[in-house]
């Protein structure tokens, strides 16, 4: 084993670790939407890369070529692409209501208002 | 030379993140996904996945970047300082990524063409799909006719997603045609 042949799971590790640093350090709401794009993305490498040949040829059947990539984590990516889209614009359309009721997307600040209703009037819910 | 272009795009993928996490402007932030985005579907075209490339440049560059402007442009797009520093969320990262790494030594290297992702399920794929469908792109061969109802099964996600944010993001007209936000004090609901 050697640094070349492992950096691109490395590279992926990375993305993956930083998506999830973000979605986890980070207050505001957008941005961990972000961070939780980057960890799905990594994903998207980690199966697409060991796919990889080297001097292969996209899985497009033609005559001449021998060697082709593998197809099947190309089709399992596809489908979770469309899928992220789908999360993203479910968590957005979140976003957007957390900030039409409290006016505010940072994290701390949402806390600290519910918080601030609990102890004014806990019983009026 | 292929896996040097690969690895240097890599490496340009990592740099893009890095400057995203430490930017606190979310202009910024959506942009650099982008570019994130872009340069994911650079790599996928250098690993010979083009059809990937080209729905992550569609969709992933394309309609989340969308998406994510739209956002801002409801909310404000400036990040506030942090309360606390992030000691705990960067030990957590960490050792998820000590614990990833301890694995990667056990998966086989770049581009081992004995590595079992190559020699099971793809090779009947390949000499196959030609004689069984009729389509020469074995990506499509398998996503519209080996693979259908999973395709299907992704339409109802994305249609569950779109019902969603209808039911979320649909006016409310209650209360003498008053929205949520204009609510006087922010937080509280109108009884």
């Amino acid at each position: 084993m050697n640094l070349a042949s492992h950096f691109s799971y490395w590279i992926t590790l990375f993305l993956m670790v930083a998506g999830l640093f973000i979605v986890i350090a980070r207050g505001n709401l957008i941005k961990k939407l972000v961070g939780l794009g980057i960890f799905q993305t990594s994903v998207y490498l980690l199966y697409i890369a060991p796919g990889k040949l080297i001097g292969g040829t996209a899985p497009i059947l033609a005559e001449g070529f021998k060697v082709y990539s593998n197809p099947l984590p190309h089709v399992l990516i596809l489908t979770a692409i469309v899928v992220g889209v789908a999360t993203l614009a479910l968590g957005l359309a979140l976003v957007v209501r957390i900030r039409e009721a409290y006016d505010t997307i940072e994290e701390d600040e949402i806390l600290l208002q519910d918080h601030a209703r609990e102890t004014e009037a806990p019983f009026e819910r | 030379m292929e896996t040097l272009i690969i690895n240097v795009l890599l490496a340009m993928m990592a740099l893009a993140v890095v400057i995203l996490a430490r930017s606190r402007n979310l202009f910024a932030v959506v942009v650099l996904g982008g570019v994130y985005s872009f340069l994911m579907a650079t790599v996928l075209v250098a690993l010979d996945a083009v059809d990937v490339a080209m729905t992550e440049a569609a969709v992933g560059a394309g309609i989340s970047t969308v998406l994510l402007l739209g956002a801002l442009h409801l909310c404000k797009s400036e990040e506030a300082k942090p309360i606390h520093r992030p000691w705990l969320p960067l030990a957590v990262a960490c050792g998820t990524a000590a614990v990833l790494a301890y694995g990667t030594l056990g998966l086989p290297a770049f581009s081992d063409p004995q590595a079992p992702i190559h020699t099971h399920v793809a090779p009947r794929y390949l000499a196959e799909a030609l004689a069984a469908t009729g389509v020469p792109n074995v990506v499509t061969a398998v996503l519209a006719s080996y693979r259908g109802f999973d395709t299907l099964g992704e339409t109802t996600v994305v249609f569950t997603a779109g019902a969603g944010v209808i039911a979320l993001l649909r006016r409310r007209k209650k209360n003498g045609e008053r929205r949520p936000a204009e609510t006087d004090f922010p937080g509280e609901r109108q009884p």
